[in-house]
């Protein structure tokens, strides 16, 4: 479509002549789960950002297979801001039973694209409506019977894109893309996709201000969501083995490494797996195996959410205090209990830190994007390795399961690091072996692989009190100085962590801390904060225990707020035992109902809180 | 050092094919009970090991929680050990298994670390056909926690202080059947002759092998009445046939009449015989197995043998399709794929 096209259509199409809004508005497509929409909703969200716009997706679904209500937000952002937005201006309308409820909670001068088979019975004069002749449409086109639902979503693709301009050649890409080349359905869908878009052209009249045009902004960027880009981190780190249970939202982490696996992991020989993934009996199986297989000297990892990370207590105290290298990926989501299990939450911070009984204190790396999610993957490795403890890695729903932009994934920069393993060859040279036994200073202690073929390798494992010979001890000063030492490995820990992002402004005395997946939202929050007069420094956490920088940071502000999406404010209390003569300084700012954070919230909470 | 074979020009009688002693296979001096069934097991395992002339270095010890659970400590010093978490073991056992498929897996239990809190990792390990030698020393009681009653321990059994044992107990062999186990067998720690001819021929297995050992505890529950005591055992014990485990390169010399001896050939070459003894028992037949166990269940005896054995599932690193390689072995080049595979994944997320 060249210039001229769409200036004649403008002309033609405008009646109501606002001013025009380009590229910087949220959609929410509201239908039925198990629907097919997904499919609808990735065409569009994906071919925006074919167009070269910033967009990033979110689905805010139920914990149900078929017929509960669905929403899906797109947010398109020419200034590259990707956090969720607390209401959206168009709405999509393809659930009858929500209908009225979307209508309420669309923005002022929204616009509603609607299946004309709904009643609007909400007064909303304010808003441009667009209706769809969804069923006439799909009878036009006359798909399979089995079909029809799934075909019908795609009548709105058609007609938004007409009326927005989103180009049709990107949205046939974005099918080609998902169908993965299977040409019938990309030509089915396609077929209703211009059906509806031909219908709107001849029969609509644009009278919104909402605008898709062209941009150059995705160049070199990708679109993808958290979990795939952790599988393929865990990938890219030689992960050997992965047990799992399935459980939401962390399943589709265990999928792409299954999806993934294969293409990338086979011995070109044999054709045989360098890698295996076994789909446990339950989460304390799939604990058990990675510690196995840790203990045993592969890369191992296990992947879950909190239910499965309560069931992996015992095993993760073991693993911490037998020193057994193993990965687990906690994708968050909303507890106590059941909880909202389709909902986010970064609310496992504490639980996990804490995991096991005694005085248990573990490892955890806190992805704030789609692409730490990728470098975590495979650092947790080194990590895991080098210390002889699991690393814990925190995700959560959001970031795992929704599609953001994101930066390409940078290849691996330094070689595996297996950390401190004796080979027969090294035994023959230092004759002597202590498991336990802080040869080095830094608390880190050597261990052997089980199979090392010499007489002095082999040690015994477990789970009680025990000398540095691994011998079972009950004296108290074997138990002492264990203990102490494993504190001193925390202590190393601290720095071979990844280190904090800290974001400064001239001059500012109050600092905001936060972790995870509410970066975009605080990111954009600075932005408006600073309108509003208000300059903040902001620091986001990456690891626990918390590198030296985090104290540096808390000692220099005023004030500083910590920005978290739990109830009890964890990361604000982990600080507070960080720091406990600054504790007085050191305020909570929490948001906990299962959805992601925006940045008006995060503005509206500073500046309640700092007195603007 | 003692490891090495080749310098062993002339093998003296006290010494394997690999030129190690008994003591090579040793462990640490036993906690446990004098007199404990466990410690009997511990020994017979020594034994097989040294006579198969495998190398301690070889083999894993893994165990859960409880009196079984320890003995791993009492045996093989120079076998890498692992004392896990209570009914846990399996899963190490997996994880390990597969991480490592060079080495040989010995695991111990007990019967409340596999009949009560382990049963599922039990019977999940069994279905993937995790391949290692597991060994329930079975008797009936919580030692360590003094003497409550296990889910194998006979239904109206009465325990001094704890009571009348209501419930039916759980038979380990008869689990491991159902969860289509290949080699199940049951021995009596009183039989050591036994015990080491079904450990030699478990650990030529090649996926699950289950010993369900009758190992009495002489502290709790080693009175005459208990099917789990020496006495009852010895009185009762009722073998299915005289097992005799021939390796490999042996020629088999026994003699014996038509018909008396039914010889099993095994996967890595050795062979099983089977010799004869009260009534005909066919342990290569499912359907008898499950009947048999299913008949003497309350009747009396102490059934012992190789109850079955079919070697034809494949064990679980051949079902995963994993090169031979062990993982732990593979090199940062075979574990890490190249940039250019990365940017042509990244591509699809355009």
């Amino acid at each position: 479509m060249t210039e001229s096209d769409i200036t004649v259509r403008e002309k033609t199409k405008s009646k109501k002549n606002k001013e025009h809004i380009v590229n910087d508005f949220s959609m929410v497509v509201a239908t039925v789960n198990g629907s097919g929409s997904q499919t609808s909703n990735l065409a569009i969200i994906r071919s925006l950002f074919r167009m070269g716009i910033p967009v990033s997706g979110k689905n805010l679904f139920p914990s149900n297979i078929q017929g509960l209500p669905t929403w899906f937000t797109i947010r398109v952002s020419s200034e590259g801001y990707s956090a969720r937005r607390d209401s959206a201006e168009i709405l999509i309308a393809m659930n009858p039973t929500t209908f009225a409820e979307d209508l309420k909670d669309l923005a002022p001068d929204g616009v509603c694209f609607y299946d004309d088979r709904f009643t609007i019975t909400e007064e909303r004069s304010d808003v441009v409506f667009y209706p769809m002749p969804v069923r006439d449409l799909v009878k036009d086109v006359n798909p399979a019977q089995d079909l029809r639902d799934y075909i019908a979503n795609m009548a709105y693709v058609g007609v938004v894109a007409e009326m927005l301009g989103i180009e049709i050649d990107e949205i046939q890409g974005a099918l080609e893309t998902h169908f993965m080349g299977k040409q019938s359905a990309v030509d089915l869908n396609m077929r209703m996709i211009q059906a509806a878009a031909s219908w709107a052209d001849e029969n609509l009249i644009k009278q919104d201000r909402y605008h898709i045009e062209r941009s150059d902004q995705t160049h070199d960027l990708l679109l993808v969501d958290g979990n795939t880009a952790s599988a393929l981190g865990a990938i890219y780190g030689g992960v050997g083995f992965a047990a799992w249970y399935p459980i939401t939202p962390a399943s589709s982490l265990a999928d792409a490494l299954e999806e993934y696996l294969p293409q990338l992991r086979k011995d070109e020989e044999s054709g045989k797996a360098t890698y295996v993934v076994i789909q446990a009996e339950d989460e304390l199986a799939a604990i058990g195996m990675a510690v196995g297989a840790g203990w045993a000297g592969a890369r191992a990892m296990t992947s879950t959410s909190g239910p499965g990370i309560s069931l992996m207590a015992e095993f993760a105290g073991l693993a911490f205090f037998a020193e057994i290298p193993i990965v687990v990926w906690d994708v968050q989501r909303m507890g106590p209990s059941t909880g909202l299990p389709t909902r986010t939450s970064q609310g496992d911070i504490l639980f996990v830190r804490f995991l096991g009984h005694g005085d248990t204190k573990q490892v955890m790396l806190l992805p704030g994007s789609i692409v730490e999610c990728f470098e975590f993957g495979w650092q947790a490795f080194d990590l895991a390795e080098r210390l002889q403890t699991p690393i814990f890695v925190l995700s959560d729903l959001d970031l795992g399961m929704n599609l953001w932009i994101s930066e390409k994934f940078a290849y691996p920069s330094q070689p595996f690091d297996r950390g401190k393993i004796l080979t027969a060859e090294d035994l023959d040279r230092f004759r002597e072996f202590a498991r336990y036994r802080d040869v080095d200073g830094d608390g880190i202690t050597y261990r052997t692989l089980p199979g090392t073929d010499h007489p002095l390798a082999a040690y015994f494992t477990r789970g009680t009190g025990h000398n540095e010979h691994a011998v079972y001890s009950e004296q108290p000063d074997d138990w002492d100085n264990n203990i102490e030492r494993i504190w001193r490995k925390l202590e190393t820990a601290r720095n071979l962590l990844p280190r904090p992002v800290i974001q400064k402004t001239h001059g500012a005395r109050i600092g905001l801390i936060g972790y995870g997946s509410t970066d975009p939202a605080i990111i954009e929050a600075l932005d408006r904060l600073k309108m509003e007069g208000l300059s903040t420094d902001y620091l986001r956490v990456r690891a626990v225990p918390f590198a030296p920088e985090v104290e540096i940071f808390i000692r220099e502000h005023d004030a500083v707020y910590v920005i978290e999406m739990n109830t009890d404010g964890q990361m604000h209390k982990l600080l507070q035992l960080e720091v406990p003569d600054q504790a007085g300084k050191l305020h909570s700012l929490t948001h906990n109902n299962g959805l992601p954070l925006s940045a008006r919230w995060v503005v509206e909470a500073v500046l309640d809180r700092a007195g603007g | 050092m003692a490891t090495d074979v080749s310098e062993k020009d002339t093998p003296t009688k006290n010494v394997n094919q690999l030129g190690l002693t008994k003591a090579d296979y040793k462990g640490s001096a036993t906690t446990l009970c004098q007199g404990c069934g466990h410690n009997s097991i511990s020994s017979q395992i020594m034994t097989s090991l040294y006579e198969l002339s495998i190398k301690p270095e070889k083999i894993v010890k893994l165990s859960g929680i409880g009196c079984s659970s320890k003995s791993p400590t009492y045996f093989l010093n120079r076998s890498h050990g692992f004392n896990s978490l209570h009914g846990r073991m399996p899963s190490i056992a997996t994880g390990t298994a597969l991480a490592n498929r060079s080495i040989k897996l010995i695991g111990v239990s007990g019967d409340g670390d596999t009949a009560s809190i382990g049963i599922g990792q039990f019977i999940h390990l069994v279905r993937r056909n995790v391949p290692m030698v597991y060994i329930i020393e079975n008797n009936g009681v919580y030692g360590l926690t003094k003497g409550q009653f296990s889910a194998t321990a006979d239904k109206g059994q009465v325990l001094r202080k704890i009571g009348v044992n209501p419930f039916m107990p759980v038979d380990v062999c008869m689990e491991a059947l159902i969860a289509n186990c290949g080699f199940v067998a049951r021995s009596f720690a009183g039989d050591p002759k036994q015990v080491k001819e079904l450990l030699k021929a478990a650990l030529s297995f090649q996926g699950t092998a289950v010993l369900d050992i009758i190992s009495p505890c002489v502290t709790f529950n080693n009175r005459g009445e208990s099917t789990k005591s020496y006495t009852w055992g010895k009185a009762h014990e009722y073998p299915l046939h005289d097992v005799t485990w021939v390796p490999k390169r042996d020629e088999i010399q026994v003699e014996y009449k038509p018909g008396e001896i039914t010889e099993v050939d095994m996967y890595d070459g050795s062979t099983l015989l089977f010799k004869k003894l009260e009534q005909d028992y066919n342990p290569t037949d499912r359907m008898e197995a499950l009947k048999m166990l299913e008949e003497t269940c309350c009747g009396g005896v102490l059934v012992t043998g190789l109850i079955f054995i079919n070697e034809e599932q494949p064990p679980l690193p051949e079902t995963e399709e994993m090169v031979d390689t062990p993982l732990v072995y593979l090199t940062e080049q075979e574990l890490r794929p190249s940039k250019d595979s990365l940017d042509q994944v990244m591509e699809a997320f355009r």
